[in-house]
């Protein structure tokens, strides 16, 4: 079954993809300009402004779509350089052991434990000025752990198979090796790696601009957020100001899951047969158990030799 | 028994890495921001505090790195992590004694609470495959991707403003003077009911996903099949053997868990003003008080450091595989 | 095959012929739309009491599915379309369909009337587990109340009867050598004393010499306590010496069933004499190897008529069109069945093969 025809996996993409047609054309299709204060102060979803104004009378629709370029462009960014640090380690960990192994998983190690957000906090709050691009770096760098730490597992596993003992008796280089033999097989584990860390960076971001530590010049869903809690909008009901902007990252970060969750069932062949036969054995009413085969005599295929 | 050991060495080294990286980074400060604030507060400053300051961003012209290095470490060992400037004159140490118990409290009870809920019902759904509970799944999927502080806003907005059932703010009414008193710990629990249900809402989406592919994985393995052969009761079955195997990917996982729920009880904190080492943090950022903010740091990486200790430990009680090493 | 000591059979006398395990006409698929794969179709074998039953055949030819499916502990996506199974306890005549049993009913029966000894790979076993309570649990899980005490005394008596220490009872899976684990699972599967004991490639993993061990140990229990047993192997030559009847299983279906000796020296089936030619007897002429050319068919593919006409040096044209059931020899010898159109008078005017056909008896010498 194709990693495209899973449902899952449909939806998460078709969803994503909505996302970031927004975030190309965004600033072009907002009707009004974002830090635009006007006279209709915390206004209720009207005609005139489809999810209603801020306090200052700012448009809360074009903060939303101007705001998804910033989010989705860090998300990006960081979860590339944070998949390529994470590829890098963590393969060259695993095919080097030794020393080497020790050195790296002891680095990955301390980063995996050291909490992100605090480290966050204090490493871009001591930058005078921050934007999109340092925060993505400084996110990568707090966040390329975990991938590392799978990818070192994985190509352990795979030095010690046997296609790989083949090719270095065949006298392959070490080089040739690791991008022709072993790197093809990681596929799978790296893509899923760069989706969660993009959902790690998305997330880690939106809670830093909510925090009030990144610039505020750039509109950021967070930010939003950030203006609505400090102007206490909860409190006298404004739930438009606060709710769309967080059903965004949610619906981002779903989207982003469900495509992890299709190629999770992808590689791994016991969740995907769950998942794909869950509605045919719903409708014939066999209950599909370890220890209790079920037993079905409805089926009407004509088996080989059967009298009719 | 080496395994342990081994992991306690790690811990030792990432505690001194945690520090030292600390140490650094309040150097990549540009100093005068930091100098301002001091002299700002130049009469109120003792001596002491303000040499402590200088060493920790670096502001001393006549002493070397190494130098400075060493007197934090000492500073660190006598419980001097600075003076705050959001909470003037109080020094760091004061502040994060204070707002430590209850960011553990709520924290450490949430993130067990949610970790028991989710690994219970992630039992459950990767069990009895095929049934209407697997609907359930795009909704955790859902949760999990949700930050914990629009959660938090979303639960003031609904039980707090819309049915003011419970208070927004607060770790415990302000008429109350803390003690040990029922009336007191009552108030506590009603102040902390929305946080804890935001922390356990977000975080037990992750532990039941997680625990339900191992279920998926772990019930095709033979010893499950062998255990159903021998006619032992279903629940025997689904908890000693399966779930009993199932659960150990989920507590080594403990570590990278622990950090994002950390860090998200810190920002549910700030969205309920509760008293915690979070709030604490977000008054730092907002007046600039870098030195709070590292001590936060520190001390968050500290109480890291123990839960993974301790998630390890049970690890190895729980897989007899591990005591082989030795 | 045999070293200085033959393992040797039962003394299975005539009287215990009554049957304890009867699998009728069971039908097996993988899969449960169109697309589903027919890994058995009508299949039929009978177990009798005290016999030892070897199924045997190629990887992939359905004998452990058969077993699997038979006592419904085949693991998704396996499910039973057809047929019937029933257990007929030749101590008390208490018994039932298997297939139709509640889930009470099931467990309940589990372990106590059949038993089921899995290969003891590392994965048998629950790792987290000691191997005591392993071997308690089953026993505890059939018995009253507060038995814990007689459980464990139990779990050290069968410790004892297939050799292992007394100390290893408080030992994980991990600690044991290979050899041990299949004891152990041995040992487990008879904790109740079943009257029907299915053993599934017991020795494969192991060594030679650990392999005639256990073998040799199995044989004494089974003859000491009285059970029956369906030993399924891939390896035909273990079964002439242990088993009293063989099933030759091809492409998921039965192609002879007859007793080991028969089996052995008088072949009825293509297949069968084509196995026997391609392991060289210790004793006796030699012979030149055969083999079977071409490979088993892919069961999602199979040849049109009979599974087997392919590869078969004997095929007639109807091979391809129909079917062979199992049924009687040309010479309708009682204790045996064979699916081959060879045999079939309808379909086959002319002799049956030499090396197929009935030899008079008096040319056979033990």
């Amino acid at each position: 079954m194709s990693l495209v025809h899973n449902r899952k996996v449909l939806a998460g993409m078709i969803l994503l993809g909505f996302f970031v047609v927004i975030a190309i054309i965004g600033p072009w299709i907002a009707p009004y300009d974002p830090s635009m204060v006007g006279p209709d102060s915390l206004q209720a979803p009207s005609p005139a402004h489809w999810v209603g104004t801020t306090n200052t009378g700012q448009d809360i629709l074009s903060q939303l779509i101007v705001g998804t370029r910033g989010v989705m462009v860090v998300g990006l960014i960081a979860g590339i350089l944070a998949t390529t640090i994470s590829v890098i380690v963590g393969v060259t960990s695993g095919f080097l052991g030794g020393l080497g192994d020790e050195v790296l998983s002891l680095l990955t190690n301390v980063f995996l434990v050291v909490p992100a957000l605090p480290l966050l906090i204090i490493i871009v709050g001591v930058m005078p000025s921050a934007g999109g691009l340092t925060i993505a770096v400084v996110i990568a760098l707090t966040g390329w752990a975990w991938g590392a730490r799978v990818l070192r597992a994985q190509t352990l596993s795979l030095r010690k198979r046997d296609f790989v003992e083949a090719a270095r008796a065949n006298g392959e280089p070490m080089w040739r090796i690791i991008f022709f033999e072993i790197m093809p097989n990681l596929t799978a584990i790296i893509a899923s790696g760069f989706i969660g860390t993009v959902v790690f960076a998305i997330l880690s971001e939106v809670t830093l601009a909510f925090i009030g530590v990144t610039s505020i010049s750039t509109w950021n869903w967070g930010t939003m957020l950030f203006w609505a809690q400090s102007s206490q909008s909860l409190v006298q009901g404004a739930w438009w100001w606060f709710v769309p902007a967080g059903l965004c990252i949610a619906a981002v970060g779903t989207s982003l899951t469900l495509i992890n969750f299709g190629i999770d069932e992808f590689v791994n062949p016991r969740l995907r047969n769950t998942a794909a036969n869950a509605g045919l054995l719903r409708r014939k009413k066999i209950r599909a158990r370890i220890g209790f085969t079920p037993v079905y005599r409805g089926f009407t295929s004509t088996r080989k030799g059967e009298d009719a | 028994m080496k395994f342990l050991l081994r992991r306690l060495g790690f811990y030792v080294f990432t505690g001194w890495a945690a520090v030292t990286l600390n140490f650094f980074i309040a150097r990549l400060l540009p100093g005068d921001p930091v100098q301002s604030l001091i002299n700002k507060y130049q009469g109120r400053l003792s001596t002491d505090a303000s040499d402590s300051l200088r060493v920790l961003f670096g502001l001393n012209t006549h002493t070397t790195v190494w130098q400075d290095y060493l007197t934090y470490w000492g500073n660190l060992f006598h419980g001097d992590l600075g003076v705050s400037f959001a909470y003037f004159p109080t020094p760091v140490s004061a502040v994060l004694a204070q707002s430590l118990p209850w960011t553990l409290t709520l924290g450490g009870l949430c993130t067990i609470l949610g970790f028991a809920l989710g690994t219970l019902a992630g039992v459950g759904l990767g069990w009895r495959r095929g049934t209407w509970l697997d609907s359930l799944l795009p909704v955790a999927n859902f949760f999990s991707a949700i930050p914990y502080f629009w959660l938090g806003l979303i639960a003031i907005a609904l039980f707090g403003v819309a049915l003011p059932i419970f208070p927004t703010s607060g770790g415990y009414d302000g008429g109350l003077l803390p003690s040990f008193s029922l009336e007191f710990i009552g108030s506590v629990l009603y102040h902390a009911a929305l946080p804890a249900l935001t922390i356990v809402l977000a975080s037990v989406a992750g532990w039941i996903l997680g625990m339900r592919n191992m279920m998926v994985t772990v019930s095709s393995e033979d010893y499950v099949t062998v255990a159903q052969a021998k006619g032992l009761p279903e629940r025997r079955v689904m908890f000693g053997y399966a779930a009993r195997n199932a659960v150990l990917p989920s507590i080594s996982g403990f570590a990278l868990s622990l950090g994002f729920i950390v860090g998200g009880t810190l920002v549910t904190e700030i969205v309920f003003s509760y008293p915690g080492i979070g709030y604490v943090l977000f008054q730092a950022v907002g007046s600039k008080d870098y030195s709070l903010m590292q001590g936060v740091f520190l001390i968050v990486t500290l109480a890291v450091l123990v839960a993974n200790m301790a998630a390890d430990f049970a690890y190895v009680l729980l897989d007899p595989r591990t005591q082989q090493e030795g | 095959m045999t070293l200085t000591t033959p393992i040797g059979r039962s003394a299975a006398s005539a009287s215990a012929r009554q049957p304890v395990l009867e699998i009728r006409n069971l039908s097996v698929d993988y899969g449960y739309d169109d697309r589903a794969v027919h890994a058995l179709s009508d299949v039929s074998l009978t177990l009798h009491a005290g016999e030892v039953l070897g199924l045997a055949g190629e990887s992939g030819c359905g004998k452990s599915t058969l077993a699997y499916a038979a006592t419904r502990l085949l693991p998704p996506p396996g499910v039973i379309t057809g047929g019937e199974v029933l257990f007929t306890s030749s101590r008390d005549g208490h018994g039932g369909d298997l297939l139709t049993m509640s889930d009470a009913e099931l467990r309940a029966q589990r372990w106590r009337d059949t038993a089921i000894v899995f290969q003891g790979s590392m994965n048998s076993l629950n790792p987290v587990y000691k191997i005591g309570k392993q071997l308690m649990d089953g026993i505890t899980a059939h018995s009253p109340r507060g038995f814990r005490e007689q459980a464990r005394l139990r779990a050290l008596e069968l410790l004892e009867m297939v050799g292992i220490p007394n100390d290893r009872l408080g030992s994980y899976p991990h600690q044991l050598s290979g050899g041990m684990r299949q004891r152990v699972m041995v040992a487990m599967a008879l904790a109740l004393e079943p009257e029907v004991v299915i053993m599934d490639e017991p020795t494969t993993a192991l060594d030679v010499v650990m392999q005639r061990q256990i073998l040799e140990q199995i044989m004494r229990l089974k003859n000491e306590l009285g059970f029956s047993v369906i030993f399924i192997t891939h390896d035909v030559s273990l079964l002439l010496e242990l088993a009293d009847r063989i099933a030759i299983m091809y492409a998921g279906k039965i192609v002879e069933d007859a007793g080991a000796d028969e089996v052995y020296r008088m072949p009825r089936h293509p297949y069968t004499a084509g196995l026997l030619h391609s392991f060289p007897p210790l004793h006796g002429p030699r012979r030149e190897l055969g083999g079977i050319p071409g490979s088993p068919p892919d069961l999602m593919k199979l040849p049109s008529g009979c599974n087997f006409h392919p590869r078969c040096p004997h095929t007639l044209e109807a091979c391809s069109v129909l079917e062979p059931k199992l049924g009687p020899t040309e010479g309708a010898e009682p204790t045996r069945s064979v699916a081959c159109l060879l045999h079939d008078p309808a379909v086959n005017p002319g002799p049956v093969p030499v090396e197929l056909g009935v030899r008079p008896p008096s040319k056979e010498t033990a």
